[in-house]
C-alpha cells in the first residue's frame, strides 16, 4: 500500500440489487467505516471516477447503462463487482430476467462476495482495486513511453 | 414562459442509490410534468414460488429488499402461517414486532440522512447515518446480520432473545435519544433547513385520499391510516396506539411524520420488551398448504402498506405469490407533486416518498 499516492475516487451503480448492498456502500463511506477519511469520495459522474462499484445483476434493461457508464470512465479504471449478485446472480441466478454477474457486461477485476456484502469486505475490495489501478497505470504508462 | 424542454433524470444519478428513471418535462426552471419509467430492478422473483419451497422463499422474500428485508420476511411469513393455519407463540410474536420496529427506526433514520443528502446537508447526512449503525448493531448482536436478518421462520422465529439482551436493546435505544432530539430540532427548526422544506411538493387530503396514497406520505397529508391500527400480532397487545400525522402535506411535514415515527417505533420496543411473555418461540413449521388454499395479509412497512397474496396448490411449493409494495402506491402520488415544483427541488420531492424501486419492481 506504501506506492499508493493518489485516492481513488469511485461511482456506484445500482443494476438489479435489492439495496441491501447499496446501503453497505454507502454505510462504507459513513462515519462508523468512514473509507472518506482516506480519500474515498462518492462521485455521480463517471469522467470523475477511479473504481466503478456495480451492486446486483445484470438484466436486458439495464446492461446498457452498466456499459455507458464503464465507456464513459477515464482509463486506467477498475471494476468491483460489489455483492454476490454482481459476481454470479447469486439467490436471483434462476430468475428469468437476470442475465447473470457484472461480468456479463463489462470486465470485472474484483469481485467481493456477500448477501449483503459487509462494509468492512467492500473497503477491503476497494484497496485491492486501487492495487489493480497502480498496475493498470504503470501499463499505461509503460506503452506511451515505448511509443 | 420558455419552451418545454425535456430532461431525462437517471438511471444512473447521485441523489438515489437505486436507478429511477423520470422524463421531466420542464418549461424554464419548473417541471409541468414528470413521466415515470421503471423497469431496471425486475428480476420476476416473485415466479421463484415455483422452484423454492415455503421455507426456502423466505431467504427470497427478504431479498425483495435490502431496507424494508425484515418486514419482507415477516408478511410473507405471516401469509403463509394463515394458509396453513399455523398458531405462533407470543413470544414470537412480540421478537417478531421488537425487529419489525427496529428496522422501522433504522430505516427512518437512512431516510433522514438521504433527505439531509437530497438537499446539501452533508454533516446531517453522516450524523443520522452515525446514529442507524447502533441499530444496526443491534441486528448484528441479536441476528447475526446488519441488513439482511434471516431471524423469521414459518411458525416462530429462528433464535430466542435472552432478557438480559432485551434490556441492553432498550439501553442502546436511550443512548441514541439525546443525540436524536438535535438532529430532529435540525430539521424542524433550522431555518435553512425549512426554507428547503416547506411549502415544497404540495398535496392535500383529498388528493392523498384520491391518489390512494399510504405510509407517511399520506400522513403528513393528514391520511390518519396505518395498519398497525388493524391490530395484527403482538400489535393488538400494545396499551395506545394513534397513527402520527401531519396536516401540512409538504416536504417539511413528510419530515415531521418520519422524526416522530422514529421515537414512537422506540417507545413501541419498550413497552413490548417490558410485558414479553415466556411461551417459547415456536417451531419450523412441518406443515404444506392444501390445494387451492388462499390467504392475504396486510403489513405496515417504514414506507407504508404492503400487501400479500398466497395461493397453495398441495406441495411444498405456492402456487402463486403476489405483493403490492407501498411505493407502488405512492408514484401516483410522487408524479403528481412533482407538477409545477422547481427543477432543484425534483431530488427532494423524489426523495420525500422514500421510493423503494426494489420492492415495486421485484
Amino acid at each position: 500500500m506504501s506506492n499508493v499516492s493518489k485516492s481513488p475516487w469511485v461511482i456506484h451503480y445500482d443494476g438489479s440489487s435489492c439495496n441491501g448492498c447499496d446501503i453497505e456502500v454507502l454505510a462504507a463511506l459513513s462515519p462508523l467505516y468512514d473509507a472518506e477519511r482516506f480519500g474515498v469520495v462518492n462521485t455521480g459522474n463517471p469522467k470523475h471516477a477511479d473504481i466503478f462499484l456495480v451492486t446486483g445483476s445484470v438484466n436486458a434493461q439495464n446492461i446498457d447503462v452498466v456499459r455507458e457508464i464503464y465507456n464513459q470512465m477515464v482509463e486506467p479504471k477498475v471494476v468491483v463487482a460489489c455483492g454476490i449478485c454482481a459476481c454470479s446472480g447469486g439467490i436471483f441466478h434462476d430468475c428469468y430476467n437476470v442475465i447473470g454477474g457484472v461480468d456479463k457486461a463489462i470486465p470485472v477485476d474484483v469481485y467481493a462476495p456477500g448477501c449483503a456484502i459487509r462494509p468492512e469486505t467492500i473497503i477491503d475490495a476497494v484497496v485491492e482495486g486501487i492495487g489493480v489501478l497502480e498496475q493498470k497505470r504503470a501499463a499505461l504508462e509503460a506503452q506511451r513511453k515505448g511509443a | 414562459m420558455g419552451k418545454a424542454t425535456v430532461i431525462p433524470f437517471g438511471p444512473q444519478h447521485p441523489v438515489l442509490p437505486e436507478p429511477l428513471h423520470l422524463d421531466l418535462v420542464v418549461e424554464d426552471e419548473h417541471v409541468i410534468e414528470a413521466i415515470p419509467q421503471i423497469g431496471f430492478v425486475h428480476r420476476g422473483l416473485e415466479k421463484l414460488v415455483e422452484t423454492r419451497d415455503i421455507h426456502q422463499f423466505i431467504y427470497v422474500a427478504e431479498r425483495i429488499c435490502g431496507i424494508c428485508s425484515f418486514g419482507h420476511s415477516l408478511g410473507y411469513a405471516e401469509t403463509v402461517e394463515s394458509l396453513m393455519g399455523v398458531e405462533v407463540p407470543r413470544r414470537a410474536q412480540y421478537l417478531r414486532v421488537i425487529l419489525h420496529e427496529l428496522s422501522r427506526v433504522h430505516s427512518h433514520l437512512l431516510w433522514l440522512g438521504l433527505a439531509a443528502d437530497s438537499f446539501g446537508f452533508e454533516s446531517l447526512f453522516m450524523h443520522c447515518w452515525r446514529l442507524r449503525e447502533r441499530v444496526l448493531d443491534i441486528f448484528e448482536a441479536t441476528t447475526g446480520g446488519r441488513v439482511i436478518l434471516s431471524y423469521v421462520q414459518i411458525g416462530g422465529v429462528v433464535r430466542d432473545i435472552d432478557a438480559q439482551t432485551l434490556q441492553w436493546i432498550c439501553e442502546k435505544l436511550d443512548s441514541i435519544e439525546d443525540e436524536y432530539k438535535e438532529i430532529c430540532n435540525t430539521f424542524l427548526k433550522d431555518s435553512s433547513v425549512r426554507s428547503r422544506l416547506a411549502g415544497v411538493g404540495y398535496l392535500s387530503q383529498q388528493q392523498a385520499e384520491e391518489l390512494c396514497m399510504v405510509g407517511p406520505f399520506a400522513r403528513a397529508s393528514n391520511v390518519g391510516y396505518d395498519c398497525r391500527l388493524l391490530g395484527h400480532g403482538a400489535y393488538g397487545e400494545l396499551s395506545d396506539f394513534a397513527p402520527v400525522t401531519s396536516a401540512g402535506g409538504d416536504c417539511l411535514a413528510r419530515v415531521e411524520v418520519r422524526c416522530a415515527e422514529v421515537n414512537q417505533s422506540i417507545a413501541i420496543v419498550k413497552e413490548l420488551v417490558a410485558k414479553i411473555p415466556n411461551d417459547g418461540i415456536g417451531e419450523k413449521s412441518k406443515l404444506k398448504p392444501a390445494a387451492g388454499a388462499q390467504a392475504c395479509n396486510v403489513l405496515e412497512q417504514p414506507r407504508g402498506e404492503c400487501y400479500y397474496y398466497a395461493l397453495g396448490n398441495g406441495t411444498a411449493n405456492l402456487e402463486r405469490m403476489r405483493m403490492r409494495t407501498p411505493t407502488t402506491q405512492n408514484l401516483a402520488g410522487m408524479v403528481k407533486a412533482l407538477e409545477g415544483c422547481d427543477l432543484a427541488d425534483v431530488p427532494m420531492v423524489i426523495l420525500t416518498i422514500d421510493p423503494c424501486i426494489s420492492c415495486s419492481e421485484r
